[in-house]
């Protein structure tokens, strides 16, 4: 049996066909972080399973395709946006949610008992969601093309 | 008796630290801190169970009474630390094995 | 010999001391102190507007730990990337 070099046929089809509806359930996890569980973690950590996806099936040139100064810059702007929500409602104290209850972005109020979920609620929230999302995102797909680039150059 | 959840936290912590303990390989190692870091996870959330609870959200839930929503918080902080500790971890193994040829913790490495 | 039977009776020693301390904690399915959280969900929707608790606990309650969180995920990003960049040009 000849030894094929690269993932076989199988592998790059199912990567083809999985990766963007993979990408996009992680979307939603992040974007519905305050009505279901999920949040910015679990989103992000869902989202980053299209670049686990384009490594394992790619090879050696799909890794070149992605750039390492995008992603650290990604990475650099999710943390500073995070921070900057923080100081934004320093007025009153830090990590003040200065949008909830307040007519304007996101700010429908919420009476206490079981209901549908609206996504116009929760203030300042689903920014932070996003913020940590893209984060988190960026942080697991640079640590894993770092590790995969380390391991091809060496043969 | 002890209840079942904390035997097997308890279980998946021991084996765990016995992995890190008495395996000389390093990855094998690495994995026994992570399957100990697991069992702390289970711990954190097993201790904030109340009885007949469902999950702390009001999006269509099926009665009032909640489990406590604190410790849940804290264990998303707890495994988001595990996987950096774990890729730091991974990353010096790997330059070990660049720059000596084995992962074997027993071989000795300081010449001379 | 007796080193591998010193380490097992060591681990032993340990599963036991780690047992003991299982039957301390409080009985599971009731917890104690829960004045906190009875707190966080009886008035989280009202001052946060987000129907998950656990969300509003993480990123309003308790936002300074979650930006500490933040700060050790990109440190280890930051710390892979120093060991293992080998990208970076090498002027010899």
């Amino acid at each position: 049996m000849k030894r094929s070099d690269g993932p076989s046929v199988i592998v790059r089809m199912s990567a083809c066909v999985l990766a963007i509806p993979a990408f996009t359930f992680g979307l939603f996890v992040i974007a519905h972080g305050h009505l279901t569980p999920g949040g910015g973690f679990a989103g992000g950590a869902v989202a980053a399973t299209l670049v686990a996806l384009i490594l394992a099936a790619g090879g050696r040139k799909a890794a070149g395709g992605i750039s390492n100064g995008v992603l650290s810059v990604m990475e650099a702007v999710g943390l500073m946006a995070f921070a900057l929500l923080g100081l934004l409602g320093l007025g009153t104290t830090f990590f003040w949610n200065f949008l909830a209850n307040s007519g304007s972005l996101f700010g429908a109020q919420v009476p206490f008992g079981i209901n549908p979920g609206d996504i116009n609620t929760a203030g300042v929230l689903p920014l932070m969601n996003f913020a940590v999302g893209f984060e988190v995102f960026a942080a697991l797909s640079l640590v894993m093309v770092v590790m995969f680039r380390y391991g091809e150059e060496g043969q | 008796m002890i209840a079942l959840p904390y035997v097997a936290v308890m279980l998946l912590i021991f084996i765990g630290i016995s992995a890190a303990v008495l395996k000389r390989n390093l990855v094998k190692m690495i994995m026994g801190v992570s399957i100990s870091a697991s069992g702390i996870n289970l711990l954190l959330v097993s201790l904030g169970y109340r009885e007949g609870g469902v999950a702390p959200i009001f999006t269509t839930a099926p009665t009032l009474e909640m489990v406590l929503p604190t410790p849940q918080a804290l264990t998303l902080t707890s495994i988001v630390i595990d996987l950096a500790v774990t890729a730091m971890m991974l990353s010096m193994a790997v330059l070990i094995r660049r720059y000596y040829g084995s992962v074997d913790a027993g071989k000795r490495r300081l010449k001379g | 010999m007796a080193a591998r039977y010193l380490k097992a009776l060591t681990l032993a020693l340990f599963l036991v001391v780690m047992l003991g301390g299982a039957a301390m904690l409080s009985p599971f399915g009731s917890p104690k102190g829960t004045v906190m959280d009875d707190y966080y969900i009886a008035n989280g929707q009202e001052q946060t507007g987000s129907n998950n608790i656990v969300t509003s606990v993480v990123f309003d309650y308790r936002g300074m730990d979650t930006l500490g969180e933040g700060t050790v995920l990109f440190a280890a990003a930051t710390g892979v990337l120093l060991l293992l960049g080998r990208g970076f040009s090498e002027k010899e």
